[in-house]
């Protein structure tokens, strides 16, 4: 075998040896996604024990304002659809479109979050606490945890923005972005179940 | 405004006011002082950094997890002794020499420390070792991560025992039901430790559980489908599955207590709206598959240890998986039978009492394919075979135990008594330890090169059977009579003292078991010129771990081994022709990383902080985990590179079954 001969096939295997790495990690992710699926689905459970716990508090009727939810939806549905077109872009190597969907999406993400944090500090200022009950103590918990994952979502996006700046779209950094936007989309669904059973079955329909 | 700085330490009682705990906290402080002396005399601390605590590598992660399991080993066995002779001599008029608060924390202590610290350490110390091996390839798939959930592990491990010395520890039970878990009941520091270090070393088995499903699923070697897959790896994927779905419940149990407990939320407490069996119910939701996380891969361990030492194919291979995969299922399905008094109707007791005999079947299976291997095998009876026939006698008599304890009235009469004590205590000990023992025995010399002593290693496992069956005989006996768990004193009258002492004997008969294991340790350290291994095949095995060379090169396999059927070394040791070696190629290892050991470090002082209301160290602590987190995410190449002659070199020092075949 000749010298160029033995380079080509090092790199080939070189790429395979990639690839496959590229496959593990997405396999990895979504194992992980698998368990902060159990992790929301214990969350939700003791909702459901909980909600109706209001021990002389609020009641999840008297509570929640089903528009202001809606809107806090709107805005993140709206974001994990900028963040699918920032993946797209980032296939077509479009970097300033990626950065500039990634800007997008953190506006949306950060917006969400505000809202969430005026609607928590409402509560807590009428004196409805996580205190106040064990209906309280489920609501705050469930989404404050979901507002966490928000948080750790937007730190991802900054870093995935320094990222491309610095590295450009290599592979690396395309595929930390597939794993950023999984994620991302995760957490989306992740509120339609929250925005689905604490504000519309248990807040509005008053079950 | 200052005072806040110094949380819970302004509120005195900082040191424990019992002369035991006070003296041990010494001791382990002396012990450390002791071995960072002779790290720094002996000049080590380059090559400790280097070679282990900044390591990326399954093996020696492997053997980080087992050294730390064994020193937890020894903890929760003098918790254990100090159980034993409390009930042994605390009777009518004399008291024995714990107060009951103590009796308390040191029943606490040693159920949290064996479960958590010890079999899980050796749980994962062995499949760290041996799975990457024994599935043909280099490491697990992804190594810092690896890294990372050792030293969480580590974290939680040295945050219990910092309880010794400052604060206290939970008297609430190994599983902290509430409300006695609350602040109201217990406003001391103990069940803070006890949540925080579960926490952390927690997290850290989560992210090994997902670890070790994406190495089994994505990095097994070529040709080796899922159904040629060796049973010890199946067993870990079964057991890793568990970790998968039910470590997440327990991340969250732990977080809402936590919350109570701190922010005066109201999950589990009495009033409030609060509610304690949903505590209860989520723990055991976890605590069920955790048992089965634990057995499962003893059940490979043993899988392997018998066809081995029968020199014969396993019998039933497909029974045998879906068996493993029978009980993962199932396991998630009988939570309930742990509070059958909770007062759920008799139609719900008697679903969960229905399911909990029905993993008697699979379980069953698995005993009989075990005995059927045997069955006119050529049988060596080797010391993890003697582990093997200690735990076949036992875990079944157990399991019987456990099918009376499924029925729901039989429970309950039996349940909190030491009936149910002896019957877990069987499982855990009998299934999950000897187990690991067997495993230990029989993994030792492909990873140190040399053989445990042989006659030392059957002196032991003789004298654990035995001082088990002494141990925990009475203790089936003393319940029937009604005895409680948990009792640190009780009345002449009940006649039950006889049977504690008897017990009391039969904790000596296992500390001296210990007590061999540590001479056969040493000894075997001592004579291991002697009982080398150069074939790297010292058992005459089946699976391809013990196609390279003892010890195993870091890299394991200079070239990717190629499967074609089960038991693949054993049809490679006799297939008419020998496989060509191929050629070699470059390989691609992940380099070292000491940010694992940093978030451990975080995370250790972020456990502390909240334990203490130390809340600015508990910011340093999340704050630095996320810069190590990402600064470890941006920075450059992780891997580096053995070149072909780098390869050869080490190649040509080791030795293994096809110079000698």
């Amino acid at each position: 075998m000749s010298e160029v001969e033995t380079a080509v096939i090092t790199k080939v295997t070189r790429q395979t040896e990639q690839h496959e790495a590229d496959n593990k990690t997405l396999f990895g992710f979504w194992v992980y996604l698998m368990t902060d699926c159990v992790l929301f689905a214990s969350l939700f459970a003791t909702f459901a024990v909980l909600h109706s716990n209001t021990f002389g508090g609020p009641t999840a009727h008297s509570l929640f304002s089903l528009p202001y939810a809606l809107a806090e939806t709107l805005i993140l549905l709206v974001s994990s659809f900028t963040c699918g077109l920032m993946i797209l872009s980032a296939q077509n190597k479009a970097k300033r479109l990626v950065l500039i969907w990634l800007g997008i999406t953190f506006i949306l993400g950060a917006a969400f979050l505000t809202l969430e944090i005026r609607e928590f500090s409402d509560f807590v200022s009428r004196g409805d606490s996580w205190r106040r009950s064990g209906f309280l103590s489920s609501y705050f918990t469930l989404v404050a945890t979901h507002g966490l994952h928000i948080t750790m979502g937007l730190l991802w996006i900054l870093t995935m923005g320094y990222q491309v700046l610095k590295r450009g779209l290599t592979r690396i950094t395309i595929r930390q972005l597939t794993l950023m936007s999984l994620f991302w989309h995760f957490l989306d669904l992740i509120w339609i179940f929250i925005f689905s059973v604490v504000y519309l079955i248990s807040g509005g329909l008053n079950i | 405004m200052f005072g806040s700085l110094f949380g819970r330490f302004n509120q005195g009682n900082v040191f424990p006011d019992s002369k035991i705990t006070a003296s041990a906290a010494i001791g382990i402080v002396v012990l450390i002082v002791v071995v960072l002396s002779l790290i720094t005399i002996t000049r080590r601390w380059k090559w400790l950094w280097n070679e282990w605590l900044t390591t990326t590598n399954h093996k020696k992660i492997g053997v980080m997890y087992i050294i730390v399991a064994i020193v937890m080993l020894l903890r929760g066995a003098s918790d254990a002794a100090m159980v034993r002779l409390q009930q042994a001599t605390s009777v009518g008029v004399h008291h024995g020499f714990m107060s009951a608060s103590m009796f308390q924390q040191v029943v606490s202590a040693h159920g949290t420390i064996m479960i958590f610290f010890a079999a899980m350490g050796l749980m994962f110390g062995l499949i760290n070792l041996v799975l990457p091996l024994q599935i043909g390839t280099r490491d697990v798939a992804f190594p810092f991560v690896n890294a990372t959930s050792f030293w969480l592990f580590a974290a939680g491990a040295l945050l219990i025992n910092v309880s010794l010395g400052l604060g206290d520890f939970s008297g609430a039970g190994w599983l902290a039901y509430p409300p006695l878990s609350e602040l109201k009941y217990s406003p001391t520091t103990g069940v803070d430790y006890w949540i925080w270090s579960l926490q952390i070393a927690g997290i850290g088995s989560l992210m090994s559980g997902i670890n070790f499903i994406t190495t089994i699923m994505k990095e097994r070697a070529r040709g080796m489908s899922l159904m040629k897959m060796p049973l010890f790896s199946w067993s870990v994927l079964g057991s890793m599955l568990l970790v998968a779905f039910a470590f997440p419940i327990l991340t969250v149990t732990l977080t809402l207590l936590a919350l109570d407990r701190t922010l005066g939320m109201h999950f589990f407490t009495a009033g409030g709206g609060g509610n304690a069996m949903m505590y209860v119910n989520l723990i055991w939701a976890w605590g069920h598959p955790e048992v089965y996380i634990l057995v499962l891969p003893a059940f490979g361990i043993f899988s392997e240890v018998v066809s081995t030492f029968s020199s014969k194919r396993l019998f039933g291979y497909k029974s045998m998986v879906w068996a493993i995969m029978a009980i993962t299922v199932l396991s998630y399905s009988v939570w309930l039978h742990h509070f059958f008094t909770m007062g759920a109707s008799s139609n719900v007791n008697a679903v969960f009492g229905i399911a909990t005999m029905l993993i008697a079947i699979p379980t069953g299976v698995k005993i009989f394919n075990w005995l059927f291997t045997m069955y006119r095998g050529r049988i060596r009876f080797a010391s993890p075979m003697i582990w093997f026939m200690g735990f076949v006698f036992l875990f079944t008599m157990g399991g019987v135990a456990g099918v009376l304890l499924a029925v729901p009235a039989i429970d309950f009469q039996l349940h909190n008594s030491l009936f149910l004590v002896a019957h877990f205590h069987t499982m855990i000990v009998s299934g999950v330890l000897f187990g690991y023992f067997a495993g230990l025995t029989y993994w030792f010399p492909k990873v140190f090169g040399y053989r445990l002593n042989e006659r030392l290693g059957k002196y032991a496992a003789y004298l654990w059977i035995v001082g088990f069956v002494l141990a925990f005989g009475p203790l089936y006996i003393l319940g029937l009579m009604g005895a409680t768990r948990r009792l640190d004193h009780y009345s002449a009258a009940t006649g039950w003292h006889v049977m504690f002492i008897a017990a009391g004997i039969g904790g000596a008969v296992i500390a001296c078991g210990i007590g061999v294991q540590i001479i056969q340790v040493i000894y075997s350290y001592l004579k291991r010129d002697s009982t080398r291994d150069i074939t790297g095949d010292p058992w005459n095995a089946r699976s391809l771990e013990w196609s390279t060379a003892s010890p195993a090169p870091f890299y394991n396999f200079a070239a990717l081994p190629v499967v074609s059927s089960r038991d693949a070394f054993w049809e490679m040791k006799h297939a008419k022709k020998r496989p060509e070696i191929p050629e070699l190629e470059p390989l691609h290892l992940p380099k070292n990383t000491p940010a694992g050991l940093f978030i451990a470090t975080f995370a250790f002082l972020f456990g502390f902080g909240m334990i203490w209301h130390l809340w600015w160290l508990a910011l340093i602590g999340v704050l630095g985990i996320i810069m190590t987190v990402l600064i470890r995410v941006t920075s450059g190449e992780h891997e580096e590179t053995i070149s072909v002659k780098q390869l050869k070199e080490v190649e040509a020092s080791l030795t293994n079954w096809r110079d000698y075949a």
